[in-house]
């Protein structure tokens, strides 16, 4: 069980929340170029170490924030605090499977 | 290891792979006599070898796919001058973890004929490699619990079938005769609608796949390497930092074990492959995340085939001993950490009994994980990448394992040539700039 800091609820269960992925941020539409495009929809950094990532917290406050984790130790850092700005829902990745 | 010793190996890597094939011996119920009642011991299965300063080939990653490329290279295009790196021992990644499920019925017409072509190789391994894999092909089935779900099997199954692959929709009544322990009433929370249904799936002993490829590499001569971490590779050339990156090509690999020149890097390390690509300044449209699976204490045989249930997040299937494996979705946030959840195991443990009330009493024996390396649309990112020399055999997911024969074949076909093998074109790193991907979500995400 990982236990996700919301800020808004505060430590829950990973299972009570949705993963959105690597935090990035969207180019704009109207200038980006293929290759810009691209990059933001599909490639990811993947790293084995501290990444910054966006949940949403679908069984609580419903709301989206952006925490940075540990992906070797599980830890996190620095948990955001009540009240502090939350990061835009970032590119959504839905890799857990399901449904057939 | 003393300077004769090296000088040996290096002297008989050079013989013809027919002489060096003839020196191990073969394993045979004959060989199994003879050298029980001589009370002889066996040799050692593969070298243990100096690393050289310089290959033809490196090869990152001592799984399935890296064991099978290093082979098909000497196999079938006399490249033996090659070095298996692995910073574990062979078999420690996915390998040596998945839950040795294969089969051939998948969505699109690229997959399809890719993982038959892999079946087929299957087929003739033991064989071809001389070591019993094991293969039981017992048949699988994929559940469907929803219209939805119905539909995309009559698809698949469509598909299947106009590619010569045996695979049909069946209903309620023949699932319970061919897996008369599954609750096909229509009372269930999720009742069973329909399967589709693919008898030439089976399962095979993983383990003993990778030994075999390592075995036969051996033979003609392919240097492994086993707790040699490579930790950088080394280009010029390249727009990015140290001349790496687009434009780049490839001069060799740093590893734990000293520095090794080559002009052929190939990237067969499943979870750890964004990192192993950012070493040579290449992105990968890749996520690691763990896949779990568990084990039952061993029963009588009951269970004949696979089974997979896409909507509750199941397979399950029974080993020759007895003991039921289960499996489910990868977890669902990326992760390096191959920690069982006990969210895992309850989730699991509710699925099975909705599919089978009559395991109630059966007890877990054990839980695991391995790192699979996820891609947006299920299919993986194989050949040539932006850095010459540098090639990539990723993005195994939850279904590598029944791949690794065609994929080894396929990427030694692509280094021999130096030309893109039509089989894995559809599954170019390019195809994310090209905006063509290979959807097999509906066939790969939970029936691995
Ligand atoms: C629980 C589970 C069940 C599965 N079930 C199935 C199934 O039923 N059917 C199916 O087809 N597939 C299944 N899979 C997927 C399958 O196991 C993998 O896709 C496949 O094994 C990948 O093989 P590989 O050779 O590419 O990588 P791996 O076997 O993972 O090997 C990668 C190797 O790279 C090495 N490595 C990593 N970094 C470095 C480095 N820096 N230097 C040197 N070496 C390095 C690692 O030590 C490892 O040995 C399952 C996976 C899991 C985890
Ligand atoms: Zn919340």
């Amino acid at each position: 069980m990982l236990l996700v800091p919301c800020p808004h609820c505060g430590p829950r269960n990973s299972a009570d929340m949705s993963y959105q992925g690597e935090a990035s941020s969207r180019p704009d539409p109207s200038s980006a170029t293929p290759a810009q495009w691209r990059d933001y929809l599909y490639m990811e950094h993947n790293p084995a170490g501290w990444l910054k990532e966006n949940w949403y917290c679908s069984s609580g406050c419903r709301r989206f924030f952006s925490v940075e984790r540990h992906t070797v130790t599980s830890e996190f850092r620095e948990p955001p605090l009540p009240g502090s700005k939350t990061a835009e829902p970032g590119a959504g990745t839905d890799r857990q499977g399901g449904g057939s | 290891m003393t300077k004769q010793v090296i000088e040996l190996s290096e002297k008989s890597a050079k013989l013809s792979p027919v002489f060096r094939r003839n020196q191990a011996p073969r394993y045979s119920a004959a060989a199994l006599l003879w050298r029980g009642v001589r009370n002889d011991s066996w040799p050692r299965v593969w070298r243990e070898p100096q690393l050289k300063k310089s290959y033809d080939a490196v090869v990152v990653g001592g799984g399935v796919h890296g064991l099978a490329t290093a082979y098909y290279l000497a196999a079938n295009h006399g490249i033996t001058d090659v070095a298996v790196l692995d910073k574990a021992y062979l078999g420690s990644g996915g390998s040596g973890r998945n839950t040795a499920i294969v089969r051939s019925n998948y969505l699109t017409p690229e997959g399809v004929a890719f993982y038959d072509r892999s079946l087929d190789l299957y087929n003739t391994m033991s064989a071809d490699l001389n070591l019993n894999v094991m293969f039981s092909e017992r048949g699988h089935l994929t559940l469907a619990h929803t219209d939805s779900a119905v539909r995309t099997m009559r698809w698949r199954a469509e598909v299947n079938k106009l590619q010569g692959i045996d695979s049909t929709v069946i209903g309620p009544d023949e699932i319970s005769k061919i897996a008369p322990s599954l609750d096909t009433s229509p009372n269930t929370r999720y009742p069973i609608l329909a399967a589709l249904y693919h008898p030439p799936g089976g399962t095979i002993r993983h383990d003993a796949v990778v030994w075999a490829y390592a075995r036969a590499a051996d033979a003609y001569g392919v240097d492994m390497h086993q707790k040699t971490e490579v930790q950088d590779i080394v280009c010029e050339g390249g727009d990015g930092p140290d001349g790496k990156g687009p434009g780049a090509k490839v001069t060799g690999v740093r590893t734990s074990k000293g520095d090794v020149s080559a002009p052929v890097v190939i990237n067969c390390t499943a979870g750890w492959a964004s990192l192993i690509a950012a070493m040579a300044g290449i992105q990968l449209p890749i996520t690691t995340h763990p896949l779990q699976a568990a084990v039952t204490e061993p029963v009588k045989v009951f269970l004949p085939t696979v089974v997979v249930s896409g909507s509750l997040h199941v397979y399950v299937s029974q080993t020759d001993r007895g003991e039921l494996v289960f499996g489910a979705s990868v977890d669902p946030f990326a992760t390096y950490d191959m920690r069982g959840t006990l969210d895992f195991t309850e989730e699991l443990a509710g699925h099975v009994l909705e599919l089978m009330p009559a395991v109630s009493q059966m007890r877990l024996q054990r839980q695991w994980a391995g790192l699979c390396d996820i891609t947006p649309d299920y299919s993986p990112v194989m050949g040539f990448t932006p850095v010459e020399g540098f090639l990539c055999d990723v993005g195994w997911g939850t279904y590598g394992f029944k791949a690794g024969p065609v994929s080894g074949e396929q990427m030694a076909k692509c280094v021999a040539d130096g030309a893109t093998p039509d089989l894995i074109s559809p599954f170019a790193l390019s195809r994310f700039n090209d905006g063509v991907l290979v959807g097999e979500k509906g066939a790969a995400a939970v029936g691995h």
